[in-house]
């Protein structure tokens, strides 16, 4: 197999790679944003509901998470399967949410009480104080951590061939199995530390445009 | 009329009582100077004025009208909570500018936010909109030239002194036009240096009528700038007066005391 035969078979991979990569993100950055108002909820039940569920989603393996979410209704309730990719896309997303929630909470719980304070005594409501005053105080905090979970995210996207999905890990695992060379396992890791070297710029980028003002 | 009563006002945190049945009241244009150590209950004062913290009991009265009463005190909404806090505004100690904004944005945007409201409420069109927008940006303008900015508008918090975020503050805070301003020690947190600045922009403020109420260790600028000096200690008003009273002739051993000491920390 030549050199771009694996390319172009590896691309097929890739794309499934990116698709899981983007559609996660899409469902898990608003997820998180909703967990974490639960976890920071004043209704004591809520809370722990909550932090229990990040507990147990940050406690166990994402592959576990993903096998469980596939074989689990079947073995369960003998219901019929949710298709591989979307097993895979709940998981990932229940998960990455999870991860995400904590992070901004600490980003929110770091906002100090005096700038909720200014927004009350200026007659603001709850709802502009949060999304004119404090959403974007956190954003600038929390954009270092949330660089360091999605450049992650690249790589656990590589979990999806546990039940069989043929991202790029498995696309190249195929071919190894198939024709019996071994190099497109080492070349996969170009596709990965290409897409994580362009976040890596992006997150760069993002953080000096919202360095124009301290605090 | 008094332009502010407030009766009998307590508070308590975790069983220790803060406020021990706060009275006042004060007149229109009028300086009310609040001094007394720290732990006195000055800040908890302003803070229940402010609605930040509910009062356990007693009644608020602004313009006749009754804004807090803990006899008949219901689930009030966040709409009339909003409305009732708006007769105050605050400078914090530490100013809590916005620090994402610019100056002037800092200024604007609650009142924009209000008047928003209001002309969604009354259907307003776009052409008033227009107008109500650009006049709130004219009065942020006038604020800041008030307290000597105006240059500065488009900085951000980040980049101005101490004293010159206190400044923008205070704009912030009349740019809602708030029946009674309230000040919460607003040179406590700044260099020496730049205290002189802020405290001329409030005097500044008592010569076009202001109605203010200033909490300070500023003991002199009590004394010259304010027409009711209020000793508070342990929750407590322990002394009330006009400042030559007050500072000339102290009643209270406790304030006696006090002034000494504020004397020697000079």
């Amino acid at each position: 197999m030549s050199f771009i035969d694996v390319t172009m078979q590896l691309l097929d991979g890739f794309k499934v790679t990116m698709l899981i990569f983007f559609l996660t993100l899409v469902g898990a950055i608003p997820l998180g944003l909703i967990i974490s108002f639960g976890s920071m909820s004043k209704l004591k039940p809520l809370r722990w509901l909550t932090r229990t569920v990040v507990w147990i989603i940050r406690g166990t393996p994402l592959m576990l998470q993903i096998i469980i979410i596939f074989y689990g209704p079947g073995l369960i309730f003998g219901a019929a399967p949710l298709p591989r990719l979307s097993s895979v896309l709940v998981a990932f997303i229940v998960n990455y949410a999870a991860y995400f929630s904590e992070i901004y909470r600490g980003g929110i719980e770091s906002i100090p009480v005096g700038q909720y304070e200014a927004g009350q005594v200026l007659g603001m409501t709850k709802t502009q104080i949060f999304f004119k005053i404090v959403l974007f105080q956190v954003i600038k905090r929390i954009v270092p951590p949330m660089g360091n979970e999605i450049i992650t995210l690249v790589k656990d996207t590589s979990l999806a061939r546990v039940v069989a999905v043929v991202e790029l890990a498995k696309a190249a695992q195929d071919i190894v199995g198939l024709k019996g060379i071994i190099w497109p396992t080492f070349y996969i890791g170009a596709f990965y530390l290409l897409v994580s070297g362009a976040l890596t710029l992006l997150f760069a980028r993002i953080e000096k445009k919202l360095d124009y003002y301290k605090g | 009329m008094s332009v502010l009563e407030v009766c009998n006002i307590r508070k308590s945190f975790g069983g220790e009582e803060v406020l021990k049945g706060i009275s006042f009241s004060m007149e229109r244009g009028e300086v009310v100077a609040i001094i007394g150590s720290s732990g006195s209950g000055k800040t908890t004062l302003l803070r229940c004025l402010n609605f930040l913290v509910e009062p356990d009991q007693g009644s608020i009265v602004v313009n006749g009208e009754t804004v807090y009463d803990s006899e008949t005190v219901t689930n009030r909404s966040e709409k009339e909570l909003r409305a009732k806090r708006l007769h105050f505004g605050m400078v914090f100690q530490s100013f809590h500018l916005f620090p994402q904004y610019n100056v002037l944005r800092n200024i604007t945007l609650a009142a924009e936010l209000r008047e928003q409201e209001l002309l969604k409420e009354r259907k307003a069109s776009k052409e008033e909109k227009k107008k109500v927008m650009a006049q709130v940006t004219e009065t942020a303008k006038q604020l800041l030239s008030q307290v000597g900015l105006l240059e500065k508008q488009n900085a951000y918090p980040c980049e101005l002194s101490g004293g010159q975020q206190q400044r923008v503050a205070i704009a912030r805070a009349l740019a809602l036009n708030p029946d009674i301003l309230c000040f919460d020690e607003p040179t406590s947190a700044l260099d020496p240096a730049l205290t002189g600045e802020v405290l001329r922009v409030i005097r500044g403020l008592k010569s076009s009528d202001r109605t203010m109420i200033v909490v300070t260790h500023e003991m002199e600028f009590a004394r010259k700038v304010a027409d009711k000096v209020i000793y508070m200690a342990d929750g407590v008003i322990e002394e009330m007066g006009e400042p030559e009273q007050v500072f000339g002739t102290p009643k209270s051993e406790k304030l006696r005391k006090f002034l000494e000491n504020a004397k020697e920390g000079l």
